[in-house]
C-alpha cells in the first residue's frame, strides 16, 4: 500500500433521484493492491455508489478516473471493458450451466466455431487452482454451495479484467470456513495486484481483511481511514452518526420512560424462539404499551426475528405465547387474529402495491382478515382512509392516485395506515424510516410514542441508534443473528453503550 | 390526462368503427322481425356470447397473473355431457330435465376448474403448464364422453339457450350479459376484485398482507371452468349436437387476446371487466363486418391478423413510447433507495 | 465464541473439494431425459409382448417417417423453451408453407427457387416474431399468437382449398425411397428430420450460440451483465423456428404432395407437449433436443400401439398424452426441488 498513484479515483461524486440526493459529492479512491471496504448503513449510498462506478447509474456530478483515464460509463459491460468487474451478493451467473462455461461464456476457446470443450475445462479447472479451488468444472453451478458460485464468480470477474474487483457483500450468506476460504482468495489476489472494493456488515471480517476503509453516511462521505488507525467502536459510531435535533417536539425521554407502566400485561412472550440459519434462539416478552426496540447492524438478525414473530417465517425452534397462551404461528393470517401488524422492510417488494391506489393499499390488510365476502364499505373505507391521510399527512391526499407514484416517505405512511387501521395490539416495524426524508421520519417517530402512549406495544427495527434510543423502552441488541443483550432503556443507556455491544458482542 | 391515453382507446374506437361500417354496408344493421331484433347488430353480440363467457373467466385467471388453456376443452367436455344426457331423455323438450342436466355439465366444468385451481395453486405448478394438462386431455375425455360420434339432439328448451330470443334480445346474449354483471358483482361489490388484483400484483406483499392467495387462485379457475362450461352449452345448443373436436376449439387463444386487447396485462395485478366485454365483442364483431363488407372469406383471417397485431402493439408501453413518445425522459427503472 | 476472526486462514487449501449442496443423484440434470427414455423402452417392448409385427425394425422406422414435421418443430421449440419463450406460430407457419409452396410450384416457378423462397419467409416471420419481443416487450405468447393469425391468415388468403403438387421434384422427393435394410426403408423426409436434429443437438452444445440460449433461460438479467448478446439470440431463437416451421411445412409438403391451409392446425401443443415430455422445462434453461426427439417418439409410439390395438378409442392418444404431461411435469417439479 501506499503506492504513489490510485489505479480508481472518484472525486465530488453526486447522483440525484426524483426528492433524494443519493450521492452528495463523494470522493473515493482505491490503490492497486489493497482491499478497500466500503462502510455504511442502509442508505448511506453504499450501493448507489457500486452502481456509478459499475455504470449502472450515470452520475450527475464529479469525475472517475481509471488509471489515470477519465472515464464515462454508461453501461456494465463497458466498465467491465474498462477493467472493473463486480460480483453481488446474489450471485449474478447462470446456475443451469456448468462451472467451466460459467468463467467462460461469451469468450468460449473455439476452433472452426465448434467450442472446445475439452480446453476450456482445462482452463477452468487451472484459473481455480490458482484460487486454491479444486472442484469439477464440468458440473453444474447449482450442484455447489453458494460459497464455490461466489468464489467462481470472483474467478470470472478477475479472468475478465483484473484491475478492480467490487465484492458487494459476498459473505453474507456463507458461513465461517466458507468465509476464510473466501479471504485466501482476496489475500490472493490482493498480493497479484489487484484493487478490490469490499462490502460488508460483519464488522470483524472488515477488520480482518481490509486495509482501509471509507465511511458514507446519508449519500455523504464521513472519511477515508486506515483500518488498523480506527477502533470499532469509532468505526461504528461514524457509519451511525448522531442525528440533528429534528425532533424537539417529541417528549424528553426520560419522560417518556417514566410513563411506562410499570405493572402492564404481557401481550407476547417467546421463549427459545428460533429459526436455523435466520436467528438463534430468543427470549422476548412485550408489554402492553411498550416500544421495543431491536438494535443492530444490517443482517443481524433484526428483520428475521420479527418476521416469526408475524408468522412470516416459520419458526423451528421454541416457543411463543400470546397472551399467555401456547400459539404456533402458521402463517401472517394467524398473527394478524391474535392482533399482530407487520410492516415490512422491502417497501417496495413486501409491501406496498404499487398497481393499486393510496385508499386501496391502506385497507389491504383489513380486507385480508375480513376475507373477500365482507367488503368494507365504500362510505367506511372513504372515512378511515381520509382520517389517516390527514393523521399521518400523506401527500399527495389524493386517496385514488397510484401508490407508486408517491415518494418514499409516504409510501412508508400509507403502510403504517394499513396496519394502523387494524387496531393491532402489537405494531412490528422493520425500519420504517430508512431512506426517506428528515421529516416524514421525524413525523412517524411521534406517531410511535403517541401509538404507545395510547397502550399499543411496538416492536421498533431501525438502524439507527439514536431513533432506537429515543423511542424505546427497553432495546434488544442483535448480532450476527444472535440476540445478544437487552437493556432497559435507562439514563445510563446511551449510543455509545450500544455501539460497545454491537462492536464486540455480548458483554454478559 | 387525455382520453387518447386510456386504454381501451384504440379498442374502442376500433369497435365503433366496425358497428359504424355495417350501419352503412349490411342490409339490416338493427331492425324488430316478429317481434324479435334482427340484424348484423344482434348477430354480433350473439355470436359473442361463448367467447364473452371464456373471456370473462379467462380475465380473472390472467389478474392472479395466470392463463387458462383449458377452458376450449372444458366446452367440450361440458357440450358432451348435455348432449349426451339430453338424448337419452325420454322427453327431451322437459325444460326441468334439460335445465338439471345443464346443471350437471356446468357442475362437471366447475370441477375441472377445481383440477386447474389445485395443480397450479396447492401442487405450484406454472399455470401455463397446469391448464395444457387439461387441454390436451380434455378435448380426449370429451371423445370418449360421445364415443367420438355427433351426437344430435331436438331439444327446443336447449336450443333456446342459443338461438331463442327473450323480450326481443338473444338469449344467449342475456346469459353472457348476465354473467358480466354477476362477475362484475362479485369482483367489485365484494373485495375479491381487489385481492385478486393485489395477488396478481404482488404474491409476497400480499401474503404479509394477510391474504389467503391460494383460496383465490383456486377460486378463479373454478369460476373461469364455471364459465367456459356454460359458453360450451350455448356452442351446442347452438348447433343442436355435440362436437367434441371443434367446440371450443382455439377458443382460449381468442380469450387471452379478448383480454389483452381489453387492457389486461397478461402479467397480472389491475384487470378491466369493461375492457374484456369490448375485446370480445370487438372480435366477434370483426369476423362478421369481414364477411358484411364483402372483403373475400378468405381473407378474413388476414384482415384480423392485422388488427389484431396492430392492437396488441398498441397495448405495448414501450411500443407506445418507442413510436409515439418522445417527450419525456422515463422514469429511472431503479428506484431511488436501494438497500445498501 | 460468535466470533470468526480467530480463523487466520494459514491452513492453506482447506480441501474445497466438499461442496455441502452436491445432489447424490448420477446427474440431476439427466434424470427427466432418462425417465423418458425409460418410458419409451417399456412402452415399446410392452408392444412387442403384446402384439404381433410389433418388434419389426419398420415399426421403428415409420416412426421417424410419421412424425417427421413434428420432429422438425420440435427441435425449432425446443430452442425456444430453453430461453424461457415460447412459440405458438409454428402450426399456422406450417400451413403457410405448405399452402404457399403448392401455389408457387403450381404457378410454375422452378423448385430450387421456391424452396429458399418459403424457407426465408419462415425465418423472416420468425425474426419479425422475435424482434416484437425483444424490442417492444411483448409478451412471447401474445406476439406469436398474433403470428400464428398472421400466417394463417396468410395462408387462407393465399387459397382456402387443397392445392395439388404436381412439380417433378417434389414427386420424385416424395417416392424416394432410401433402403436401410432389407425391407426396411425409409423417406427423404425421415432423414430430414434426423439431419436436422442432429446438427441442432450440436450448435446447442457445441457452439456459443448454443450455450447463450442456455444462459439466457437460466437467468436473463446475469447474461446481460456477463455481456452476452441477449437481444441477438432471442431474436435468432424466434427466428431458428420460423425456419423449423417453414422446414416442416416442406416436408408436410412432400409427404402429402399437397398444399393446404388448414394443415398443422393445433401441432404447436404437439410440438409444446413433446418438448415437456421430453424433459424441456417450460421455465428455461434446461433441456435437450434428443429429450424433444424422444417425447416426439413417446407421442408416436402411443399412436402406433392404438393402432395396433385397433379396438381402442383415438380419443385415448390425448387423454394418455395428458396423463404423460401430468407425470412429467410433477416428476420436474420433484427433481428441480430436490436440486435447490
Amino acid at each position: 500500500m501506499g503506492e504513489p498513484s490510485p489505479v480508481l479515483e472518484m472525486t465530488g461524486i453526486r447522483k440525484v433521484f426524483p426528492g433524494v440526493v443519493a450521492l452528495d459529492g463523494v470522493d473515493f479512491r482505491l490503490f492497486p493492491g489493497e482491499i478497500h471496504a466500503l462502510m455504511g448503513e442502509n442508505g448511506a449510498g453504499k450501493s448507489t455508489l457500486i452502481k456509478v462506478l459499475t455504470g449502472v447509474y450515470e452520475i450527475d456530478g464529479g469525475g472517475i478516473t481509471l488509471g489515470g483515464e477519465q472515464v464515462d460509463f454508461t453501461g456494465p459491460l463497458q466498465s467491465q471493458k474498462a477493467g472493473v468487474s463486480t460480483v453481488y451478493q446474489e450471485v449474478n451467473l447462470c446456475t443451469n450451466l456448468t462451472v467451466a462455461e460459467n468463467i467462460f461464456i461469451g469468450r468460449e476457446p473455439r476452433k472452426f466455431g465448434r467450442i472446445q470443450w475439452g480446453l476450456m475445462r482445462k482452463r477452468a479447472a487451472a484459473l481455480l487452482a490458482r484460487l486454491d479451488l479444486n472442484i469439477d468444472v464440468s458440473a453444474t453451478l447449482d450442484t455447489y454451495s453458494l460459497a464455490i458460485q461466489q468464489m467462481v464468480a470472483i474467478a470470472r470477474a478477475v479472468d475478465v479484467s483484473a484491475r478492480v474487483l467490487i465484492l458487494d457483500e459476498p459473505t453474507s450468506s456463507l458461513d465461517a470456513s466458507e468465509v476464510a476460504q473466501l479471504f485466501t482468495i482476496m489475500r490472493r489476489l490482493k498480493d497479484d495486484g489487484v484493487a478490490i472494493l469490499f462490502v460488508s456488515h460483519f464488522l470483524d471480517q472488515v477488520y480482518e481483511i481490509s486495509d482501509r476503509l471509507t465511511v458514507l453516511r446519508n449519500g455523504q462521505l464521513i472519511g477515508e481511514y486506515k483500518t488498523a488507525d480506527l477502533p470499532q467502536v469509532q468505526l461504528v459510531e461514524k457509519m451511525i452518526g448522531k442525528e440533528l435535533a429534528v425532533l424537539e417536539d417529541l417528549e424528553d425521554r426520560s419522560q417518556r420512560i417514566r410513563a411506562k407502566t410499570g405493572d402492564a400485561a404481557p401481550i407476547l412472550s417467546a421463549t427459545g424462539l428460533g429459526r436455523t440459519g435466520a436467528i438463534a434462539p430468543f427470549d422476548l416478552t412485550i408489554h402492553e404499551g411498550e416500544v421495543v426496540g431491536l438494535a443492530g447492524l444490517l443482517g443481524s438478525g433484526r428483520t428475521e426475528l420479527a418476521r416469526l414473530l408475524f408468522g412470516a417465517d416459520r419458526a423451528d425452534s421454541g416457543s411463543l405465547q400470546i397472551d399467555g397462551k401456547d400459539v404456533t404461528l402458521r402463517g401472517p393470517q394467524a398473527a394478524m387474529k391474535r392482533g399482530i401488524a407487520f410492516s415490512s422492510e422491502n417497501r417496495r417488494t413486501e409491501g406496498i402495491l404499487g398497481d393499486l391506489t393510496v385508499r386501496e393499499n391502506i385497507i389491504l390488510a383489513l380486507q385480508a382478515s375480513r376475507g373477500w365476502t365482507r367488503p368494507i364499505p365504500r362510505r367506511r373505507q372513504d372515512e378511515l382512509v381520509d382520517k389517516y391521510i390527514k393523521a399521518l399527512q400523506i401527500r399527495p391526499a389524493d386517496p385514488e392516485r397510484e401508490v407508486r407514484n408517491l415518494s418514499g416517505g409516504n409510501q412508508q405512511k400509507v403502510l403504517l395506515a394499513r396496519w394502523l387501521i387494524t387496531e393491532p395490539r402489537l405494531l412490528i416495524i422493520d425500519e420504517p424510516t430508512r431512506g426517506i426524508d428528515v421529516g416524514a421520519k421525524a413525523e412517524i417517530q411521534k406517531l410511535v410514542a403517541e401509538l404507545s402512549d395510547g397502550g399499543m406495544a411496538v416492536l421498533f427495527v431501525s438502524a439507527e441508534l439514536e431513533e432506537v434510543l429515543r423511542l424505546s423502552h427497553k432495546i434488544e441488541v442483535l448480532r450476527d443473528r444472535r440476540l445478544v443483550e437487552e437493556l432497559e432503556n435507562t439514563e445510563g443507556v446511551d449510543a455509545d453503550r450500544i455501539m460497545q455491544t454491537i462492536a464486540s458482542g455480548a458483554t454478559s | 390526462m387525455t382520453i387518447v391515453k386510456h386504454r381501451l382507446f384504440w379498442p374502442s374506437v376500433i369497435l365503433v368503427a366496425l358497428l359504424v361500417v355495417n350501419i352503412f354496408t349490411a342490409n339490416q344493421f338493427i331492425t324488430v322481425r316478429d317481434g324479435h331484433l334482427f340484424g348484423v347488430l344482434p348477430d354480433i353480440l350473439r355470436g359473442s356470447a361463448p367467447l364473452l363467457l371464456v373471456a370473462l373467466g379467462m380475465t380473472l385467471v390472467i389478474a392472479t397473473g395466470g392463463i387458462d388453456l383449458s377452458v376450449g376443452a372444458v366446452m367440450a367436455i361440458s357440450g358432451a355431457v348435455a348432449c349426451l344426457l339430453i338424448k337419452d331423455l325420454s322427453n327431451q323438450n322437459s325444460v326441468g330435465s334439460v335445465l338439471l342436466i345443464m346443471a350437471i355439465a356446468i357442475g362437471a366444468s366447475l370441477v375441472l376448474g377445481l383440477w386447474n385451481g389445485t395443480l397450479v395453486a396447492v401442487v405450484g405448478i406454472q399455470p401455463i403448464i397446469a391448464t395444457l394438462i387439461l387441454m390436451v386431455a380434455g378435448r380426449g375425455v370429451a371423445q370418449l364422453v360421445t364415443d367420438g360420434q355427433i351426437i344430435n339432439v331436438q331439444s327446443s328448451p336447449y336450443a333456446t339457450i342459443a338461438t331463442g330470443h327473450f323480450l326481443a334480445v338473444p338469449v344467449a346474449f342475456l346469459i353472457a350479459i348476465a354473467a358480466v354483471v354477476l362477475t362484475v358483482l362479485l369482483t367489485r361489490r365484494t373485495a375479491l376484485g381487489l385481492l385478486l388484483e393485489s395477488v396478481g400484483g404482488s404474491p409476497t406483499a400480499s401474503r404479509l398482507a394477510g391474504i389467503r392467495s391460494r383460496r383465490i387462485t383456486i377460486m378463479v379457475y373454478v369460476v373461469s371452468g364455471g364459465l367456459a362450461g356454460l359458453a360450451g352449452l350455448i356452442y351446442s345448443a347452438n348447433i343442436k349436437s355435440a362436437d367434441s373436436i371443434s367446440a371450443g376449439n382455439l377458443i382460449e387463444l381468442d380469450a387471452i387476446l379478448a383480454v389483452v386487447i381489453g387492457g389486461t396485462a397478461l402479467i397480472g395485478g389491475r384487470f378491466s371487466i369493461a375492457g374484456t366485454v369490448i375485446g370480445a365483442i370487438l372480435i366477434q364483431a370483426l369476423q362478421v363486418t369481414v364477411v358484411a363488407v364483402g372483403v373475400p372469406s378468405k381473407a378474413t383471417l388476414l384482415f384480423k391478423a392485422v388488427i389484431v397485431v396492430a392492437l396488441c402493439l398498441s397495448q405495448s408501453a414501450t411500443f407506445r413510447q418507442k413510436v409515439f413518445g418522445r417527450f419525456r425522459p422515463s422514469r429511472p427503472a431503479v428506484p431511488a433507495e436501494v438497500p445498501a | 465464541m460468535t466470533t470468526i476472526d480467530a480463523t487466520p486462514a494459514t491452513n492453506k487449501s482447506p480441501s474445497p473439494t466438499n461442496p455441502r449442496r452436491r445432489v447424490y443423484l448420477p446427474h440431476t440434470k439427466y434424470i427427466p431425459i432418462l425417465a423418458t427414455l425409460t418410458l419409451l423402452l417399456i412402452m415399446y417392448f410392452t408392444g412387442v409382448a403384446n402384439y404381433e409385427n410389433f418388434g419389426q425394425p419398420s415399426v421403428v422406422v415409420n416412426l421417424f417417417r410419421d412424425n417427421a414435421v413434428l420432429i422438425v418443430v420440435a427441435v425449432g421449440m425446443t430452442f425456444v423453451i430453453i430461453t424461457g419463450g415460447i412459440d405458438l406460430s409454428v402450426g399456422a407457419v406450417i400451413s403457410m408453407t405448405t399452402t404457399l409452396t403448392a401455389t408457387l410450384l403450381q404457378a410454375g416457378w422452378p423448385p430450387l427457387v421456391v424452396l429458399p423462397t418459403v424457407l426465408l419467409l419462415g425465418s423472416l416471420l420468425g425474426m419479425g416474431m422475435g424482434a416484437v419481443i425483444h424490442y417492444f416487450k411483448v409478451e412471447p405468447f401474445i406476439a406469436t399468437l398474433a403470428g400464428l393469425f398472421l400466417a394463417r391468415g396468410i395462408a387462407l388468403f393465399i387459397n382456402q382449398s387443397s392445392i395439388p403438387i404436381r412439380d417433378k421434384l417434389w414427386k420424385a422427393l416424395s417416392e424416394y425411397r432410401i433402403v436401410l435394410a432389407d425391407g426396411v426403408v425409409t423417406k427423404i423426409t425421415s432423414v430430414t428430420a434426423v439431419v436436422v436434429v442432429l446438427i441442432a443437438a450440436a450448435v446447442l452444445a457445441w457452439t456459443r450460440f448454443g450455450r447463450n440460449v442456455y444462459a439466457i433461460g437460466g437467468n436473463a438479467d446475469s447474461a446481460l451483465l456477463m455481456g452476452l448478446p441477449v437481444g441477438r439470440t432471442k431474436i435468432a431463437v424466434y427466428t431458428l423456428s420460423g425456419f423449423c416451421a417453414a422446414l416442416g411445412g416442406v416436408l408436410f409438403s412432400i409427404n402429402s404432395t399437397s398444399g393446404w391451409a388448414l394443415q398443422g392446425q393445433g401441432l404447436e401443443l404437439d410440438a409444446i407437449a413433446a418438448c415437456v415430455i421430453g424433459g424441456v422445462l417450460l421455465t428455461g434453461g434446461s433441456g435437450y433436443v434428443f429429450g424433444s426427439l424422444l417425447g416426439v417418439m413417446v407421442y408416436g409410439l402411443i399412436q402406433t400401439i392404438i393402432t395396433f390395438q385397433g379396438d381402442l378409442n383415438a380419443a385415448w392418444t390425448r387423454i394418455i398424452v395428458g396423463l404423460l404431461l401430468f407425470g412429467f411435469i410433477v416428476l420436474q417439479r420433484v427433481v428441480t426441488r430436490r436440486a435447490r
